[in-house]
């Protein structure tokens, strides 16, 4: 059990680093509290499993240091740092049972027959894997497999953090969620340290407690699922996150106010920066609604989702979508739209200003 | 599903039907034609029955090449096999030295058979040969054209030489078609370099691995070509193999009759050890 720092943490594949895009890792900065369920989110090649790797020993990074709780780890192996990792297949070893399986790093770790058998039937327990025990690993199926991989790494009561590198990947829709359930729930008994690697939004915001979304070897936002939702830092934070994505649109800065397609939105402060490239403004479509004034649209296409209708509506800007409910009517051709001013947010060259 | 009969597949059928009939079946069908009949050429046949088999099956010499086939195959093997492993094991999985071993590995089968007998040959005759003259002038008594020892040591190691790349090739694809996770997990649960080979790459190169005993069993079995050109049998009939034996018998003394129905043996032989390895090592697959 460990509380977790990361500082100024880089990493790159190369031994020689020309440009910024030979990073695969750019300075990442974290804390992580002891016994709390962390995500790590974003999409394929933004480095999260780079970072994972490292946390649990299995890369050494170019630059920067590890510390569980106090204790500088970053030059020790997997083994000495006594972490478990799951990975995106089961990783089972074939030959062996079930429970021959889940005492494998006991035995290595040198415990007692009666200390093993204990641990390994309390898991085995924990997991639903009781009346598979002496079956051989490689006749279950997948998500019995993936449970035997949870389950070398809960067998240990030493281990610091508990890492999960997309587990549900080959994991069928409907047993996903059943085994998304038994992760919350055992992390909850065993209040360990765990740390779920997904690009997954549902999975990541279901599970943590705390969400980091990770962009191309950099982290754009940490926060809970609803600060995620409700106030994106990073104009990616919103593309990301949300089905469909926040509508993010160019805008003009004049006196401190949003100057969207000619008109000037409501904002909650006044906007000082000026020297941008680019300055763009945000809004969900879910907090987008129809009005008799305001910016003028064009309706392009309805689609209903059963609980929701995604309106696609273009503006000279450029489309915007708007999320209503299923039974809320849509104007038919023309309409006029307003943004809640709570949630508008203005990005200058792709971070927030506030 | 329904399928659709359709007859017609039968015509694509044929050709593969002509050109398995020609190269396999009539051939085949000939020896066993042969071997219940006596001829003593001019294709006249008088018909035998079942005695040439009789006489195989209780034959001295059929027995003393079957025995030495069955110990050189049980040998080459016991060598071949933990070799071909360790030699894939140590090979290198990324960088330049993957080709260069790679090319090296392969170098050994690309020679043909009759070359290699030739190359060995000379290479360990005791006077001239590299080989030969070296162990004789460390103190070795090496002569392998008259001592049996040292004509089966260099039959054996010329074999190990030929053919241990293929199990190393082998190995060496099953061996990096293991996700790194697997090396990864056990790197976490604590797993010695033993335990790793036990429980993650013996387990996992088990299809390559049966592929390759299968195929050096066959090889081996049948070997003919290189012992012909290393030693043509001798001394004596130290090393005369099955295959050496049998053309003895079919063209050496033309009993076309006995050497028939030896092939069908021989034959049934290797099918049978090759269906008794097959069925052993794949015992477990049908259960998961």
């Amino acid at each position: 059990m460990a509380k977790i720092t990361l500082k100024d943490l880089s990493h790159s594949y190369l031994t020689k680093q020309s440009s910024d895009a030979d990073w695969a890792l750019k300075g990442v900065d974290i804390n992580w509290e002891d016994g709390g369920a962390y995500a790590l989110l974003g999409p394929s090649g933004c480095g999260k499993t780079t970072l994972l790797n490292i946390i649990s020993g299995l890369l050494k990074p170019t630059k920067g240091e590890i510390l569980f709780d106090d204790r500088d780890v970053t030059a020790l192996n997997p083994v000495e740092r006594d972490i478990a990792q799951i990975f995106q297949f089961p990783v089972i070893y074939d030959t062996m049972s079930v429970y021959d399986n889940l005492a494998f790093p006991l035995k290595n770790r040198g415990l007692s027959k009666t200390e093993i058998d204990a641990k390994v039937k309390e898991i085995g327990e924990m997991l639903e894997l009781t009346s598979t025990l002496n079956n051989k690993a490689a006749g279950l199926t997948a998500d019995g497999k993936q449970k035997i991989s949870l389950g070398r790494g809960l067998v240990r009561s030493d281990v610091n953090v508990i890492m999960f590198d997309e587990p549900l990947t080959v994991i069928d829709p409907h047993l996903k969620w059943v085994l998304r359930s038994k992760l919350k729930e055992l992390h909850q008994k065993i209040n360990r340290t765990m740390i779920y690697v997904t690009h997954d939004q549902i999975e990541a915001l279901t599970f943590a407690d705390q969400v980091v979304v990770m962009h191309e070897g950099q982290i754009v936002q940490t926060g809970t699922p609803v600060e995620l939702f409700e106030k994106p830092k990073h104009t990616f934070v919103g593309h990301f996150i949300g089905s469909p994505g926040m509508n993010i649109l160019p805008c003009e800065i004049e006196n401190g106010q949003i100057n969207f397609e000619g008109k000037i939105l409501p904002n909650n402060t006044s906007i000082k920066k000026l020297n941008f490239s680019k300055t763009q403004v945000g809004i969900r479509p879910e907090f987008i609604n129809f009005s008799d004034e305001g910016i003028e649209v064009k309706i392009k296409r309805v689609s209903n989702t059963g609980r929701h209708k995604v309106i696609d509506t273009e503006c000279s800007s450029g489309i915007i979508k708007i999320l209503t409910n299923a039974s809320a009517e849509i104007p038919s051709d023309n309409a006029h739209i307003t943004f809640d001013q709570k949630y508008t947010y203005v990005y200058g060259d792709d971070w927030i200003i506030e | 599903m329904n399928k659709t009969p359709n007859q017609k597949a039968w015509l694509f059928v044929i050709p593969v039907f002509a050109l398995v009939a020609f190269n396999a079946v009539v051939p085949l069908m000939t020896v066993v034609n042969y071997s219940f009949q006596e001829t003593f050429g001019s294709n006249v046949f008088q018909w035998e029955g079942t005695r040439w088999f009789k006489e195989i099956l209780h034959s001295e010499r059929f027995h003393a090449s079957l025995g030495r086939q069955f110990i050189f195959t049980f040998i080459i093997l016991l060598i071949q096999l933990p070799l071909g492993i360790a030699i894939a094991l140590t090979m290198p999985k990324k960088g330049w030295g993957v080709p260069v071993c790679l090319i090296l590995m392969s170098m050994p089968l690309l020679i043909p058979w009759n070359v290699v007998g030739a190359m060995w040959n000379i290479f360990a005759l005791p006077d001239i040969g590299f080989l030969g003259n070296s162990l004789n002038s460390l103190g070795f008594d090496y002569n392998f054209t008259q001592q049996s020892g040292d004509a089966w040591f260099t039959t054996i190691l010329m074999d190990v030489w030929h053919w241990t790349s293929l199990v190393v090739l082998l190995s060496y694809a099953g061996l990096n078609s293991i996700q790194p996770a697997y090396y990864q997990a056990a790197e976490i649960d604590g797993a010695s370099r033993w335990d790793i080979f036990r429980y993650i790459e013996l387990p996992k190169m088990k299809k390559v691995l049966t592929l390759a005993i299968l195929l050096r069993f066959m090889d081996s079995f049948m070997i003919y070509t290189e012992p012909f050109v290393l030693t043509g049998g001798g001394p004596g009939n130290a090393t005369n193999f099955l295959s050496l034996d049998l053309v003895k018998m079919a063209l050496g003394q033309f009993d076309l009759g006995p050497a028939a129905a030896m092939s069908l043996i021989y034959f049934l032989i290797v099918l049978l050890m090759c269906w008794v390895f097959y069925s052993l090592m794949m015992k477990d697959e049908g259960r998961t």
